[in-house]
């Protein structure tokens, strides 16, 4: 067993990043994901690797791109206005079918909003932030440990279907300090070989293609019906969630990342005054948890769902159980983050 | 028994171009592909196609290629010329891709010294979207989006991307050239296989901007056309070498 470390959030994801074998990183400042950035400019050239701070964020997710035409892992981190600048590339590397991993260390809005931890990026990351019929596989981790176990899942996934995955993570995640146990380096060797469609030169084959452009109607709904396949297949396999103390619950709470880790000292804090309470973690919040959720419910009287936003994954939580449960909701927003009291204190009325 | 003097370039795909009747954009696709050809980089080659009537040139190139959003290439090109230092990257653009949209990717990429080779095609409008005004268009042309003719009260003054880029220190090489005659196409030729031999030896950003047509939204014959290049581009837009350090850096 690896010993644990104590590390900055952002810090323990690049470093995680680098063992999940990413080798070249774009990005721009942005806080709170600046030590991100930092990190990688002083890692990447103690192994080999390439850091390049670009002039904007829309450069940056387009050098992703073009890295990513080589079939090589590559990554950007930045947060929430950074995001929204790169949507368009996001948009063509979902397009294109280009294996890509990005990290938004999200904080309040809208615009340029402030520097504190928010959830209100959720509807942009899970139901589309830019053009097309497209969708990034997005996980939220609620600790940094979690995020650090995710990294290589990420990779992995990106690299598996070919689509840019996305750790939704906040600026709670990023800044704060925690003991880490890393991972091993992971070996590439056989897990990533894109030989077959990566633009590396047409040595001895015919020369390779990767856009996301097809003049054709009728081509281009093939490419759109394909890459539908592929969601399905992720939505049948990668749905990741966590529960506590569901078992017995008369409630149930339902929260992601760092609030569903807050959550969590809810439950505590709620059973120890005799109220029945579990909590629903999603960890994929595209695929989200429907059916796993649906079925969690069942028996439950009320479910408060709590978000760092004004509500946003609230609506997929409805859309989950369909009207079997009543869906209450309590949210704080622009960097306020809410307390296990305050939630406690929401929960009471609803009991 | 005759001689065979005008192949196709091997670098050239089998595929029709689908530009206009007297639209440079073919030529200077084929002295790109010559170049590939004499250099014997085809099969280590990536391009990167812009948005614009070239678009298509991912295709018409037989090389690894994609298409980068419009204005992007140059980091595009940077992303792959980073993540495969030994490969030749280069980026196909025109005049509304880079000098409006794509402005800030050019010149730092081109600051940066990025080992790639960018070709520039101007020909002072949009010719995909139907002959609006480009940054690159003249004072007094009329486009579509101006109708009474570019003023430079309000709609600024032709932007001389060479000029600018000039002064960026990453810059090894940048021409202006013509394809408007034989003449002038031996000299384009030269420059852009100047420009790919700079990425080759690692020395730094190289560009050449070739002035072109656009019969179809000039409203000009293919003759007339070329008329109107030499007559009036050019005296806005001078041929030249503006930068070449080949010979320091050697
Ligand atoms: C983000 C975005 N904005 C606008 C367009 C529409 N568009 C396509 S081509 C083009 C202009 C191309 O002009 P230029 O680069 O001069 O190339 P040309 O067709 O003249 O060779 C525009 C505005 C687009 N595809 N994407
Ligand atoms: S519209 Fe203009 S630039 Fe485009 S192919 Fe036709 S002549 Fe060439
Ligand atoms: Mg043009």
């Amino acid at each position: 067993m690896a010993e644990k470390v104590m590390v900055k959030g952002n810090e323990a994801m690049a470093e995680a990043a680098v063992r999940a074998g990413c080798r070249i990183y774009f990005g721009y400042p942005i806080t709170p994901q600046s030590e991100f950035i930092e990190y990688m400019a002083r890692r990447m050239p103690q192994i080999e690797g390439v850091f390049l701070q670009s002039e904007s964020e829309v450069a940056a997710v387009n050098m992703v791109y073009g890295a990513a035409c080589t079939g090589n892992r590559v990554m950007t981190s930045t947060s929430s206005p950074g995001f929204s600048l790169m949507q368009e590339g996001v948009s063509y590397i979902a397009g294109a079918m280009l294996p890509a991993v990005f990290v938004n260390v999200v904080r309040g809005g809208p615009g340029l909003g402030d520097i504190q931890p928010a959830q209100s990026d959720y509807f942009q990351a899970t139901k589309g932030g830019a053009h097309g019929d497209y969708h990034l596989i997005v996980l939220a981790p609620g600790s940094i440990q979690e995020s650090v176990d995710l990294m290589e899942d990420a990779f992995r996934m990106a690299d598996e279907y070919r689509m840019p995955v996305l750790i939704l993570a906040d600026g709670m995640l990023g800044q704060m300090m925690e003991p880490v146990e890393f991972p091993e380096f992971v070996k590439l060797e056989g897990i990533n070989d894109h030989s077959a469609w990566a633009l590396r030169g047409a040595t001895g084959r015919e020369a390779n293609k990767v856009t996301s452009f097809d003049i054709d109607p009728v081509n281009l709904e093939k490419m759109n019906i394909f890459i539908q396949e592929i969601y399905k297949r992720i939505k049948a396999k990668e749905v990741r969630y966590e529960t506590i103390g569901l078992e017995d619950a008369e409630y149930m709470l339902v929260g992601y990342g760092t609030m569903g880790r807050i959550l969590g000292s809810v439950v505590k804090l709620a059973r120890s005054k005799g109220i029945k309470v579990g909590l629903f973690r999603p960890i994929t919040l595209w695929p989200f948890p429907y059916a796993e959720l649906k079925k969690a419910a069942e028996g439950v009287k009320t479910i408060l769902t709590v978000e760092m936003s004004m509500g946003q994954m609230v609506e997929d939580v409805r859309l989950a159980v369909e009207g079997s449960v009543p869906v209450q909701f309590y949210g704080r927003t622009g960097g306020m983050v809410p307390t296990p009291d305050e939630v406690l204190a929401e929960l009471l009325k609803h009991v | 028994m005759t001689e065979a003097t005008y192949k196709r370039p091997e670098s050239l795909a089998k595929r029709e171009f689908s530009y206009c009747p007297g639209c440079h954009h073919g030529i200077i696709h084929r002295l790109v592909a010559e170049t590939i050809d004499e250099l014997s980089i085809r099969e280590k080659t990536l391009m990167v196609a812009p948005v614009g009537c070239s678009v298509f040139a991912y295709e018409f190139f037989d090389v690894d290629g994609t298409v980068a959003p419009h204005g992007r290439a140059p980091a595009v090109a940077t992303g792959m010329k980073r993540s495969l230092p030994d490969r030749v990257v280069f980026t196909y653009q025109g005049d509304g891709d880079l000098a409006a949209i794509g402005t800030a990717e050019i010149v730092h990429a081109a600051n940066r010294g990025e080992k790639i080779t960018t070709i520039f095609v101007n020909n002072a409008i949009y010719g995909m979207t139907g002959g609006q005004m480009a940054p690159t268009t003249l004072l007094g042309m009329k486009t579509t989006t101006s109708p009474y003719g570019r003023k430079s009260e309000t709609e600024g003054f032709p932007l001389h991307v060479s000029e600018l880029l000039k002064e960026t220190a990453g810059i090894v090489y940048l021409e202006r050239v013509a394809v408007s005659s034989p003449q002038e196409v031996r000299k384009a030729k030269a420059a852009i296989k100047k420009a790919f031999t700079v990425q080759l030896k690692g020395l730094g950003f190289a560009m050449v901007e070739v002035l072109s047509t656009c019969p179809t939204n000039w409203g000009l014959s293919p003759v007339e056309s070329i008329k109107w290049l030499n007559e009036n581009m050019k005296k806005e837009y001078p041929l030249g070498v503006f930068v070449d350090k080949v010979g320091d850096l050697k």
